[in-house]
């Protein structure tokens, strides 16, 4: 199981990371091996605004629909329009080529109350057993 | 007991096995004060005593099998080729159940498949679903997925007055919690161009109906764009007759978002109202929106072609508050017999028949207009359905032709739209003779003549 | 051998069947409004039944043998109801011609109120919702009105137990409403501290499955309603399991306000391969204005002494209509067709029978698959598909090995509040051989599961087709035939 430990973590698998003035989110990869095949991903339109906590999209397995909550809060500045076409790509690379969308936080004091690497390690530890 | 195999001794190997000595054993959590109510119901009866019954009781209608009709308002009466009822009657198809388990389930899925493809070709329309329950719940569909392509962030739904008066009600039954603002049928007065004016930039759809209730082909040229041209994304929804589309151009090729309908002319029987079938299509890129069943072709693990049910995360039994729709059952089997006829008619059968729709129905409204005291509306060209202004209130008239002639007359549009006082939608199919059309000019004549002594 | 689509069967110029001929003047087309093409399949009318034919029989059905899906009750479909239903005096009537020429019909739906009514205690109903989840649509609108129009405008919470259908929650939010989810206890019903903590004066309602679908009865069920209805709140009844009740207990008499039937459930009318179903709705007094129109009454104006004039009839308050015209005629009646056939005590068997078939397959299996809670069920009752024995076998497996022995599986990851989840109703028209049958082919795949897995993961075997790339289907969605 992966983990990045420049990102942090909320427990319900997602992940943020900082580049330059935005923050990258996406789904953890154990998140993405319990979906198992993803066929679809519903991501907000550039120019919507994000809640820390609140669900923003969906990522969707043959059988089940789960949604996404963002990490912090800010205004999505892109998306990964690359899993239109192919949402396998989280399941291959949930954090690189599989991100999900890009956001201009508008409270970085956000970035302080997520979990860190070792913490959701713990999270997930706890949850397979 | 009627359909119970069981016999005395297994019942009690049975009761044995469970560790309970009676069968009300199994029911000591009901509350006892409810339990083993009695309930007054009439005695159990054979089955030839039931058919006995109900025969008599069928005969205490009067059947347009047995009687000139010329009603139709939205359900109509066609000719059903036999191989309809024989492929439905299969148990094989009427006795199973949805497909969710596909490796035994191919029968239904390839069905639906097929109907996906020729709702698609009729229509001119990307992809279909597997069915809603009429034409009205599709008409009101079409507006949930119009408000869901905006993400619930327009709330205006544009809706012509001539769509037919069910499918409007519906409609509003089924949002009157959502919040929607729906206009444009407040008077039949308002054209399709004064319609558009009601479109802005709230605008989730706007809704036409061509054939519209009053039978009028509706010109859709242009009208997307003109949409457009007020309110960018807008969603045009179409409700049409699937076998109008034997003979006239598809909605789709007037760059319709949704066209729906009910398909029970496609080879369902009139049945007093339903089971029918309510058609759905709309543009490939809606698929996440669209509510009910759709049925994909994919490959089993040895690469051979099947199908399956796929996109399945919309629905409710997954997405549960977050479904598209909340439909489960649809109309599965309505669906089965609209291929079928849609098949044994084929490219060349549904042609004819829509023709003959027409021409029968052209050839009595030029009988009828050229009666004295009955004048056709002619505003707009038709198709199997039009509106005659007549010398008396059509109650009084379809009483006398049911009383005086067996006729079961035409619809009386006063029930709906006031200004129409006087006018009666008359539905001719290929299943009125030339004789019948006849059989009811002379009856008209005579009503009249009757009504001037 | 894989049967064509029909279109790859079409030959350029084949007719199939023959329409009837033109015997009046032609008219003039109106040429720009007519298409130019329609690229409908070119076939034969055999090739049609051929084709029909043989894709009948990739089939599964219940004319075939046992087909225990939970929450679906496939019971027998009697052949009787699919002559009645066919009665050429039945099938040509229009839904809008006059009443006087309808009689038989509005006779038949108003006895088939009349029946639902007494049979579930309710003091009105009706026929019009199209199906199970049509007919949820119905009663959540109903309760939403009923407070709305009362001016208690607060109410916006509909509470859904974890353990009911989809079509619960799918109905409350089409109807604008939330839903708040109650968990279930250790014994698999309400907990009952867990719905006090969400009663408050927003509540419209609780929708209750009972029995629930893990096959048991609710058993405070009294105090649940209770409960409800001390803070004003109303409740539905998802009345899909009634086949465990008809006969036994009135859903209206314990206090429930609204519910409704599965005529393609509790009163075999077939489920035609998805539809059409029948979901009439029935309600307590307090509702009666509120139901959708029509419902079918005596019209005491029109009415002779001795001869009743049956009518439809628009309550002062309702809802709306949910359909066009007034429900599935043809399903009311089979349904019909069927009541009379059973009677009072007729009911109470079949409800009797498949508690005792569903229990009596439970005793036959539950020492080899693990069962969440262990208690006298209903109708139905669920088991998990997962054997410590072989940790890598999942319900699935279970499933599509059944499927192998000519058999249905049963309806499977559902509840979701039990992991691998197998729910099974045999219905009462099952045999006892028939049970026996299909215990002894569980209890074999649970020890192939043990020995050798792979059978399992690789099944079915021998279906028309084996297990289904359903991915690339969801990635790659092929919704239709392509012309070339």
């Amino acid at each position: 199981m992966k983990t990045d430990t420049n990102a942090r973590y909320l427990k319900s698998h997602e992940w943020a990371r900082k580049e330059g003035e935005e923050v990258v989110i996406g789904i953890t990869d154990y998140a993405q091996s319990t979906l198992s095949d993803i066929v679809y991903v519903e991501l907000p339109e550039v120019g919507d605004e994000v809640t820390k906590g609140e669900a923003f999209g969906v990522v969707e397995s043959v059988k089940a629909a789960s949604d996404i909550y963002a990490p912090m809060s800010g205004e999505v500045t892109a998306i990964n329009e690359n899993l239109e076409d192919a949402p396998e790509v989280v399941n291959e690379d949930a954090f690189g080529d599989g991100w999900l969308i890009k956001i201009k936080p508008s409270d970085l004091t956000e970035w302080d109350t997520l979990l860190d690497s070792e913490a959701y390690n713990k999270v997930v530890a706890e949850e397979q057993h | 007991m009627v359909y119970l195999p069981h016999t005395d001794e297994e019942r009690a190997e049975m009761l044995k096995a469970i560790g309970v000595e009676r069968i009300e054993d199994l029911f000591q959590d009901i509350p006892e004060q409810h339990r083993y109510p009695v309930l007054e119901l009439p005695d159990a009866v054979s089955e030839m005593e039931i058919l006995q019954e109900l025969q008599a009781l069928a005969d205490a209608n009067l059947s347009a099998n047995a009687v000139p009709m010329f009603l139709g308002a939205g359900a109509y009466r066609h000719w059903v080729p036999s191989v309809v009822d024989y492929v439905i009657s299969r148990g094989e198809f009427y006795t199973a159940y949805t497909p969710y388990q596909a490796e035994v389930s191919q029968g239904t899925l390839q069905a639906i498949f097929e109907y996906q493809s020729m709702i698609c070709d009729l229509t001119g329309m990307e992809i279909a679903n597997a069915s809603h329950y009429d034409g009205a719940t599709a008409t009101a569909e079409a507006v949930i997925q119009a408000i869901n392509v905006f993400r619930k962030k327009r709330n205006k739904v544009v809706v012509a007055p001539t769509v037919h008066p069910h499918y409007r009600k519906v409609l509003r039954t089924y949002t009157q919690g959502m919040g929607l603002e729906i206009v444009g049928d407040e008077s039949l007065n308002t054209s399709l161009d004064e319609l558009i004016e009601l479109v802005d930039e709230n605008t989730a759809c706007v809704i036409v109906q061509t054939p519209n209730f009053l039978g009028q082909i509706e010109n859709l040229e242009g009208l997307a764009d003109k949409i457009q041209q007020k309110a960018k994304k807008t969603l045009l929804a179409v409700a049409t007759n699937p076998l109008s589309l034997g003979l006239l151009k598809a909605p789709g090729a007037f760059d319709a978002d949704i066209v729906m309908g009910d398909g029970q002319p496609l080879g369902l029987g009139l049945n007093f109202g339903g089971p029918y079938l309510g058609f759905y299509t709309t543009k490939e890129q809606y698929v996440r929106q669209i509510a009910g069943r759709l049925v994909g072709k994919t490959v089993d693990i040895e690469g051979k072609e099947a199908y399956v049910m796929t996109l399945t995360t919309r629905e409710q039994h997954i997405r549960r508050e977050k479904a598209t729709s909340n439909i489960c059952s649809n109309q599965g089997l309505m669906m089965l017999a609209a291929t079928v006829y849609m098949s044994a008619l084929g490219k060349h059968g549904l042609r004819k028949v829509a023709e003959l729709n027409y021409h029968k129905a052209h050839y009595t409204a030029q009988k009828i207009d050229a009666l004295p005291g009955f004048k056709v509306l002619q505003d707009k060209p038709f198709f199997n359905e039009f509106v005659v202004e007549c010398p008396a209130p059509v109650e009084e008239i379809n009483h006398y032709l049911q009383d005086e002639w067996s006729i079961i007359g035409g619809y009386d549009l006063s029930q709906d739209y006031p200004e129409l006082e006087n006018h009666m939608l008359f539905a001719v199919t290929e299943v009125n003779t030339r004789a019948e059309i006849d059989y009811l000019m002379d009856a008209l004549h005579e009503f009249r003549a009757g009504s001037q002594d | 051998m894989a049967e064509p689509l029909i279109y790859e069967l079409s030959s350029q110029g084949r007719e199939g069947v023959k329409p009837p001929k033109l015997d009046v003047p032609v008219s003039e087309l109106p040429g720009d409004l007519v298409r130019d093409e329609l690229p409908l399949p070119e076939v034969s009318e055999i090739d049609v039944v051929r084709h029909f034919l043989h894709l009948s029989q990739l089939n599964y059905a219940i004319d075939k043998g046992m087909y225990p899906l939970g929450s679906c009750t496939m019971k027998y479909n009697p052949k009787v109801n699919e002559v009645a239903a066919r009665i050429p005096g039945f099938t040509g009537i229009h839904p809008l011609q006059d009443a006087e020429t309808v009689q038989g019909a509005l006779f038949v739906m108003y006895e088939l109120q009349n029946y639902l009514k007494e049979i579930s205690g309710f003091a009105g109903v009706t026929l019009q919702p199209a199906a199970g989840a049509h007919g949820e649509l119905v009663g959540v609108l109903i309760m939403r009105k009923y407070h709305l129009d009362r001016g208690d405008t607060k109410r916006d919470t509909i509470l859904v137990p974890d353990s009911a259908h989809g079509t619960n929650p799918a109905s409350t939010s089409m109807s604008g409403l939330r839903v708040v989810q109650i968990p279930s206890d250790e014994r698999g019903n309400v907990d009952l501290d867990a719905l006090q903590s969400q009663l408050c004066d927003r509540v419209v309602g609780l929708m209750l499955t009972n029995p629930n679908t893990l096959g048991l009865f609710e058993e405070q069920v009294v105090e649940v309603i209770e409960q409800v209805h001390s803070c004003g709140g109303l409740v539905y009844g998802d009345g899909a399991n009634m086949n465990a009740l008809m006969g036994i207990m009135r859903p209206g008499d314990v206090g429930i306000d609204v519910m409704h039937f599965n005529l393609h459930k509790t009163f075999s009318t077939p489920h035609g391969g998805g539809g059409p179903g029948s979901g009439p709705v029935g309600v307590a007094e307090h509702l009666v204005d509120y139901l959708p129109s029509p419902i079918v009454i005596i019209d005491e104006a029109e009415s002779l002494e001795d001869i009743p004039f049956f009518n439809l009839y628009e309550p002062p308050k309702s809802i709306g209509p949910v359909k066009a015209f007034w429900g599935h005629f043809g399903i009311m009646l089979r349904a019909y067709t069927y009541m009379r056939m059973l009677g009072a005590e007729g009911m109470q068997a079949a409800a009797e029978h498949a508690v005792l078939n569903a229990n009596y397959l439970l005793s036959q299996i539950k020492d080899v698959y693990p069962l969440p809670y262990d208690r006298i069920c209903k109708h139905e009752f669920v088991v998990k598909g997962h054997l410590d024995e072989a940790p890598d076998i999942h319900a699935l497996d279970i499933a599509k090995r059944l499927i192998d022995y000519g058999v249905h599986p049963p309806t499977n990851y559902f509840p979701l509040i039990v992991p691998e989840a197998l729910m099974i109703e045999p219905t009462e028209t099952e045999s006892k051989q028939s049970l026996d049958n299909y215990a002894s082919i569980l209890r074999k795949i649970a020890e192939e599961a043990k020995q050798n897995p792979e059978l399992l993961h690789t099944a079915p075997h021998n279906a028309p087709v084996r297990r289904l790339d359903e991915v690339q289907a969801a990635r790659n969605p092929i919704l239709r035939y392509k012309h070339e």
